[in-house]
């Protein structure tokens, strides 16, 4: 039984028809927000948001702490929809049909779009079991065979399998917290999704780890739409594309990476980059 | 502010040193308050426990005579028909004893007085110990066997010690004579203190050598058992639909306070809920242990959706959100994650719910289960005791044999209570999962 959803969506008029055509070097239109605004209570959070994200590409959200980014990207897979008091009025569509529609299963929709999260949290199971989760809770894997493959698979991809193939068995919260984070990114590419959404996935770890991360990450792409949020600018300036800029729960500008750190147009993301503030 | 060296100058010298020494002290003195509240609690308990098991103890020893009883079949089964039972039921067994005694003291079965002592000797219970013999194996009538039969009560308080040779014959409950043919029949070895099994298998009696606690043992079983069938689903249901499911607000914030409050009920209050709703309004029987069982649930599930709404609070946030993450759905959030990780919480606050409810007296006085029962109770719809309120009708008779049989019940009650807490700390200590 799922929940009743916690939000309230009133639909607009129609999409809006602009930029729906991908800017050059990335992939198709992935997921398309249009004048999202969101409540906690009766404090408003995120104001008229409208974002584009690409698939085959690294979209970063920067932005100064409380400004609004995670909450945002928590709104993409409706992770939103598990607090009580939180309300989201807007239009967010994956490959153009409206996540917030009725008829979608969230909890469905979380598996096409996989998250990582701020803290590595592996299930206090073993590392194979932290993998194999998804694709049995959705009945993905007929054999014992395909489910290996599944994990192989995965922690391969998650550049994880060479240090854990001799111990699977062994329980995921040993692993070291680089270790745990690439685990759960393996978790969550499991079943495929389309899109990953990572919240500030690297804010825990050291900066060897991290480099590890984020060279995964720019592997990754090549077959998956990535959302990262991120408190490090020169995070988002290596791994990212295009880059969007929060302040205070809008969304000041968007564009690619390079034009956002050295041709802003908007004097507080000049601010922010050149570390003014935030 | 001031400047910083004065600020450092002030933790050097004599006046600092003074004040180091003075916060010393202060906190050698707080751990010595911890110190000794401790030692009273500790003190309390030994004085407690050495108390109850001082006069406990000799309630696991019964003292017996030895006869060798001589099963007549003039005197059980005059019809010569072993079948008939009801001729087996009703024979004069107390004869038999007594003529085996009146042999094996050499006394003359004419002379009335001394036959009366002699009779005194024995426990009012050896009827139906051989009459139990005998409808257990009726080929023994006609043989002469060795019993083991009860002493009196008096007879067990003397070699117990807790009647005095010294006292004065006139003012003691045991006569000189009486005291001779004991201490004759301990010299040849046919009177001695055994392990006494009639203290867990017997049910009531008015003779305290003959009671016991098996229908108390056998009640408390039951109510334990409709307690886990109905308290634990009931609790764990309740706790995890107000955690997970529960739209946050004033509905479930007075729930909420309700259930709080409900644990702060005195159990008495339980107790006439009990007599009001389950023998009043829907007739069950009076005395029953499905009955205990109830009142009992009703006390338990408060604790019980307390201590599991904790566990399900203790399981970190960031697993939910990897679960959801991943596309969880909440049962399989709920059946994969939360229950597995809050069940060692869960586990102790049932056995702590349990343990209250094994320990409960009150509410049981109320519906009737303070009763004389001799039978076994063979199902919960049965009339039956409990433990505690076996100890507190046992507290409540005169008898030497009931002293020292209330600290007896008491010694089983605590260890079934310190088995069961045990238990919970085992059961915590083995599911218990890192992360």
């Amino acid at each position: 039984m799922e929940d009743r959803p916690a939000t309230t969506v009133e639909q607009p008029a129609g999409p809006k028809e602009t930029g729906d055509a991908a800017p050059a070097g990335l992939g198709e239109l992935k997921m398309k927000a249009t004048d999202v605004n969101l409540w906690y209570g009766d404090k408003q959070a995120l104001y008229d948001v409208n974002l584009d994200i690409f698939g085959q590409s690294v979209t970063s959200l920067i932005g100064p702490s409380g400004c609004g980014k995670s909450t945002f990207i928590r709104c993409l897979n409706r992770m939103n929809d598990v607090i009580d008091i939180c309300r989201v009025q807007g239009d967010i569509r994956l490959d153009g049909e409206d996540i917030y529609a009725p008829d979608v299963d969230p909890v469905q929709l979380r598996a096409r779009v996989g998250m990582v999260f701020q803290k590595p949290n592996p299930f206090p199971k073993s590392i194979y079991e932290n993998v194999a989760y998804a694709p049995r809770l959705h009945g993905l894997c007929a054999s014992k065979a395909d489910m290996d493959e599944v994990v192989e698979t995965s922690l391969i991809k998650a550049g994880l399998w060479e240090e854990v193939k001799d111990r699977l068995d062994q329980p995921g919260t040993g692993l070291s917290g680089g270790q745990q984070q690439r685990l759960c990114i393996a978790r969550a590419i499991s079943v495929n999704p389309e899109v990953l959404l990572m919240d500030e996935p690297c804010s825990a770890l050291d900066p060897i780890a991290t480099a590890t991360i984020e060279t995964l990450i720019d592997e990754l792409k090549e077959n998956l739409c990535i959302a990262i949020v991120t408190h490090s600018m020169q995070q988002a300036a290596r791994v990212s594309q295009r880059t969007a800029f929060f302040h205070l729960g809008k969304l000041v500008e968007v564009n690619d990476t390079s034009t956002i750190f050295t041709n802003p147009s908007d004097q507080r993301t000049q601010d922010y980059v050149t570390g003014r503030f935030g | 502010m001031t400047d910083q060296t004065a600020s450092l100058a002030s933790f050097k010298g004599e006046d600092a040193q003074k004040k180091l020494r003075k916060r010393h002290r202060a906190e050698r003195r707080f751990r010595m308050y911890g110190m000794a509240a401790i030692i009273f609690a500790v003190a309390f308990l030994i004085f407690l426990f050495g108390s109850i098991f001082s006069q406990g103890w000799s309630a696991f020893l019964q003292t017996s005579i030895k006869l060798p009883v001589d099963f007549s079949q003039e005197v059980i089964n005059p019809s010569g028909n072993p079948a008939d039972e009801e001729e087996l039921f009703r024979a004069n067994y107390v004869k038999l004893a007594r003529e085996a005694l009146y042999g094996q003291l050499g006394i003359d079965p004419k002379d009335r007085k001394v036959r009366r002592d002699a009779n005194r000797l024995l426990s009012r219970g050896v009827d139906v110990q051989l009459r139990d013999m005998v409808l257990r194996d009726p080929s023994i009538i006609g043989t002469t066997q060795d019993v083991w039969l009860l002493a009196s009560d008096n007879a067990d308080a003397l070699l117990k010690g807790s009647i005095d040779r010294a006292t004065p014959s006139d003012r003691r409950q045991v006569s000189d004579q009486q005291i001779g043919w004991i201490d004759q029949l301990v010299d040849k070895g046919d009177m001695k203190k055994r392990f006494n099994t009639g203290l867990f298998v017997n049910g009531a009696s008015s003779n305290p050598e003959t009671a016991g606690l098996g229908v108390a043992l056998i009640g408390s079983l039951f109510m334990m058992i409709t307690v886990v069938l109905l308290a634990v689903p009931l609790g764990v249901c309740t706790a995890l639909y107000l955690e997970e499911y529960a739209p946050k607000g004033k509905i479930s914030d007075t729930i909420e306070v309700n259930i709080n409050n409900l644990a702060a009920v005195p159990s008495i209050v339980f107790g006439l809920l009990g007599l009001a709703m389950f023998i009043n309004f829907f007739g069950l029987p009076r005395s029953a242990s499905l009955v205990g069982g109830l009142v009992l649930t009703l006390m338990t599930l408060p604790t019980i959706i307390i201590t599991t709404r904790a566990a399900i609070r203790a399981v970190p946030p960031s697993i939910r959100e990897a679960a959801l993450g991943v596309g969880a759905s909440k049962m399989q959030l709920i059946g994969h994650h939360i229950l597995p990780l809050s069940l060692p919480g869960i586990l102790t606050g049932t056995i702590i719910g349990l343990v209250q409810a094994l320990g409960e007296t009150a509410p049981l006085l109320m519906i009737g289960m303070v009763a004389f029962v001799v039978d076994y109770p063979s199902s919960p719809l049965d009339p039956a005791t409990g433990l505690p309120v076996q100890i507190y009708m046992w507290a409540a008779s005169a008898e030497r044999g009931f002293v020292e049989r209330t600290a007896g019940a008491t010694m089983v009650l605590l260890a079934f209570l310190i088995v069961m807490n045990s238990l919970a700390v085992y059961l915590r200590n083995k599911f218990e999962r890192k992360w």
